[in-house]
């Protein structure tokens, strides 16, 4: 399917809960949903016979600045080959999304990364902890604002 | 609440460590981890009942110092450093985004010379996961025999860029040399030398009646589990899927030259077993092998440096590019907000996600036999921990 093929196919079935989609003039076509409609967004594609995305090629995590971070999981299907991106919006201050490890069980290293990173909270993740820093690292440093702290755990940092 | 002795043992997940279980730590110092990688075993005698992997030792925030770069070219020698076996292909990754968000058409030259310096990484790359994994299953002898025809390859790098390791070779638009004078004759030489080593392999490891006996049959990855953890390159070509994106989401000009995807075919065991993997890469540097004397044949004249940038802005925008590096799927998600600096650079690495798999694929078998999977996996802790 073409990309505005399998955007009119979302919103015919997911109607208002998509908020924003784009074809043209993009590199990424995608489809926007609000936070609360991931999970349920994300079990439809995957699940719709004419688009089956079964491969989770990416998941990202992103600080939109502004107090807003964004969550983007870019799909693809093995047996149509063809793509689609996913985007959510979530406030900086409680950033609660809902996870799509049952959908993707793949989605969890990267849901993990992203909550490492960003503080992105993944509701129902099992085992949603740190994965690449320390567990007991001060904050999420890919956040714009995020400060390299001057000591950690007593120990001077050298820049 | 203070944890006390008469408290239950937990793993790291919380889970609770029944009486008759062991909690066993390999690595993150562990030959056999191919770096510093952890894994928490949870054992019930010699059997795996659980694997926890601990990656992170190895973190150097690729992401966070490609935002504080002052222009794209810049975090090119960070991707040499992620997969520092096989950089070429991590630069030609990155190089393959930014020219997708500029829009920017490389040279013909400039392709044939990509294609071959990958698919020569390729080659290096496999030689050292098959030597290791020779080496992490008791075979010594292949593992000297792979460095001695990796050395080759090191040779031909170093003459072209003066770099063995981290070339930072492959720039947006271009590359930053031209190759020297014989290199052509030299490669071609390196093919001629190559095959008959291949056979050799062969003979040494891969059918092996030892070999086959620690790799057939373990760790069996199903085509299904594989594509819902989105694994990629050689872990999911081993388990049957038929599947390249050199082939199936096509890029750079690798549809002009005659060549097919190896799948596994569970020859000596079940399809997808650790035997597969392997044998998948084997079979993988011969392909190398013709797709790089193909493109030798007709590589045409002309400037590499024509299309470099002298200034990298560009429009506000995403996009996702994916490539096969030798561990699979390499894809940079850039996001640029039209200034000179990368606004946010992801790297969705190979080895990360086809780590993320080893669970599934540990729990049932011996502590041996998760030493001959985690090889089989071929992980770059560089690349996972970024």
């Amino acid at each position: 399917m073409t990309s505005q093929e399998i955007i009119d196919r979302a919103r015919a079935s997911l109607g208002d809960r998509i908020l924003e989609t784009k074809s043209e003039g993009v590199i990424d076509p995608y489809i926007k949903v609000p936070p609360a409609a991931v999970a349920e967004a994300a079990l439809f594609l995957r699940d719709a016979p004419d688009l089956s995305f079964d491969y989770l090629m990416c998941l990202s995590g992103v600080d939109l600045t502004k107090g807003v971070l964004g969550v983007v999981y870019h799909l693809f299907s093995m047996s149509k080959r063809h793509k689609i991106a996913l985007k959510a919006e979530v406030p900086a201050a409680t950033p609660q999304i809902p996870s799509v490890i049952t959908v993707w069980p793949g989605a969890d290293w990267h849901e993990r990364e992203a909550y490492d990173m960003y503080g992105i909270v993944f509701a129902g993740h099992p085992d949603l902890r740190r994965i690449l820093l320390p567990d007991d690292y001060p904050g999420f440093p890919l956040r714009k604002d995020f400060k390299v702290p001057e000591f950690y755990q007593g120990m001077k940092v050298p820049y | 609440m203070p944890e006390t002795l008469t408290s239950p043992l937990k793993t790291s997940t919380g889970r609770v460590v029944r009486n008759e279980e062991m909690v066993l730590n390999m690595g993150p110092q562990h030959p056999s981890t191919h770096g510093v990688l952890r894994l928490e075993l949870v054992v019930d005698g010699e059997i795996v009942v659980d694997v926890i992997p601990h990656i992170g030792y190895l973190h150097r925030c690729f992401e966070k110092h490609a935002e504080h770069m002052t222009n794209y070219q810049q975090v090119i020698p960070y991707c040499d450093r992620m997969d520092y076996l096989a950089s070429m292909n991590m630069d030609w990754g990155y190089a393959l985004a930014v020219e997708k968000l500029l829009g920017l058409q490389v040279p013909e030259r400039v392709e044939y010379i990509r294609v071959i310096m990958g698919e020569l990484q390729r080659i290096a790359s496999h030689l050292i996961a098959l030597g290791t994994y020779g080496l992490d299953v008791g075979a010594f002898t292949p593992f000297l025999f792979c460095f001695r025809d990796r050395e080759r390859i090191l040779d031909l790098f170093e003459m072209t860029c003066g770099a063995r390791l981290l070339y930072n070779y492959i720039w947006v638009g271009g590359l930053s040399h031209d190759l020297p004078p014989g290199f052509v004759d030299k490669a071609k030489g390196f093919c001629k030398y190559f095959r008959p080593n291949v056979k050799e392999l062969n003979d040494l490891l891969t059918y092996n009646e030892i070999f086959i006996k620690r790799t057939a049959n373990v760790g069996i990855l199903p085509a299904e589990t594989a594509i819902a953890y989105a694994c990629s390159g050689p872990m999911l070509r081993g388990s049957g899927v038929d599947w390249d994106l050199r082939r199936d989401d096509p890029y750079s000009i690798y549809n002009r030259f005659d060549w097919k995807p190896e799948i596994g075919k569970g020859e000596v065991g079940t399809v997808g077993d650790c035997w597969d993997r392997y044998m998948v890469r084997v079979r993988e540097m011969v392909q190398s092998v013709n797709i790089i004397e193909q493109a030798l044949e007709k590589i045409p004249d002309g400037d590499v440096q024509s299309a470099v940038p002298r200034r990298i802005r560009p429009n506000a925008g995403d996009a996702y590019v994916r490539s096969e590096s030798s561990r699979g799927e390499i894809g940079f998600y850039v996001v640029s907000d039209g200034s000179a600096t990368p606004f946010r650079v992801k790297a969705r690495s190979p080895s990360f996600v086809n780590l993320s798999v080893a669970p599934e694929i540990c729990r049932g078998y011996m502590i041996a036999d998760v030493v001959a999977i985690i090889g089989s996996i071929d992980i770059v802790l560089g690349e996972v921990d970024r």
